[in-house]
């Protein structure tokens, strides 16, 4: 079997690349994405870890379910708000977005 | 299935740098297109790595919800968002630098601390397998609670997001 930091390292990785990606990306759509990969680095170690230290193995599984549906949720109204600021500003670059910054 | 044949393995660690390098791809390709093509195929490889979990179900919750809805959406308001002809902008802001060095120094960071801790591994671990049935009890027993205050969020939601994406009526 493959051993438990294989898997936190592997969701480090991925953690850490959507880290990144949210701080570097100008397009709010690449910032979601970023987002959305934090989260699945996340139900990565949740899984892993319920696997390996937890006594009952369903509790990581089932966190993993609340953070998906959370995870759809957000991805949702972030692209509702992301097609009204579009209408109105014709832009979804984070830098021409200053209506509230001086 | 405490002992797994080599070629599994290997094929296991393929797939996280699979997936490693399609995230890489994900935050770093200029068109977002291919971004969220490439996010795509992260998604799929964590489904398989959830399988080497011995999480059947999980795993293809994940590809249902993730690559089947919530990358529709991302798609759809790509494509109606973009500017055509507009191609040459940079897709990045100045932070690159100071970002990835900020990056680096988390992974070494969290990599030292994930490796040097000495987790309290269960004896029977990796060989856990989980029915369906027993997720469900789970779900509908110990954690009934959350699960009705999500389909309230989920609710919410869908209702929000359709108020705050239509039209306003010209006054």
């Amino acid at each position: 079997m493959i051993p438990l930091t294989h898997y936190l390292i592997f969701a480090n990785f991925l953690f850490v690349i959507g880290i990144f990606g949210a701080l570097v990306r100008r397009n709010i759509i690449g910032i979601l994405i970023a987002l959305e990969l934090i989260l699945n680095a996340v139900n990565v170690n949740f899984v892993a870890f319920s696997q390996n230290t937890s006594p009952d193995p369903a509790t990581g599984q089932i966190f993993a379910f609340f953070v998906i549906a959370i995870a759809a949720a957000e991805a949702t109204v972030g692209l509702a708000i992301v097609l009204a600021l579009f209408r109105v500003r014709k832009t979804i670059l984070t830098d021409e977005i200053h209506l509230l910054k001086w | 299935m405490t002992h797994l044949y080599d070629i599994v393995k290997f094929g296991i660690y393929a797939l996280m740098a699979f997936s490693v390098l399609a995230a890489i791809l994900a935050v770093t390709v200029r068109n977002l297109f291919h971004a969220a093509l490439c996010f795509a195929a992260v998604l799929i490889g964590i489904a398989g790595v959830f399988l080497s979990l011995h999480a059947d179900f999980l795993a293809m919750v994940q590809i249902l919800i993730y690559v089947g809805a919530v990358m529709t959406l991302v798609i759809f308001a790509i494509m109606l968002t973009e500017r055509f002809g507009d191609n040459s902008s940079p897709q990045n802001n100045s932070l690159t630098l100071a970002a990835f060095g900020l990056a680096i120094v988390s992974l070494i960071a969290f990599s030292t601390i994930s490796v040097k801790t000495r987790w309290p591994i269960q004896e029977n671990a990796g060989a856990l397998h989980l029915s369906v049935g027993e997720l469900a009890y789970a779900l509908l027993n110990t954690y009934v609670l959350p699960f009705e205050v999500i389909s309230v969020l989920l609710i919410t939601t869908l209702i929000g997001a359709v108020i705050i994406a239509k039209k306003d009526r010209v006054s």
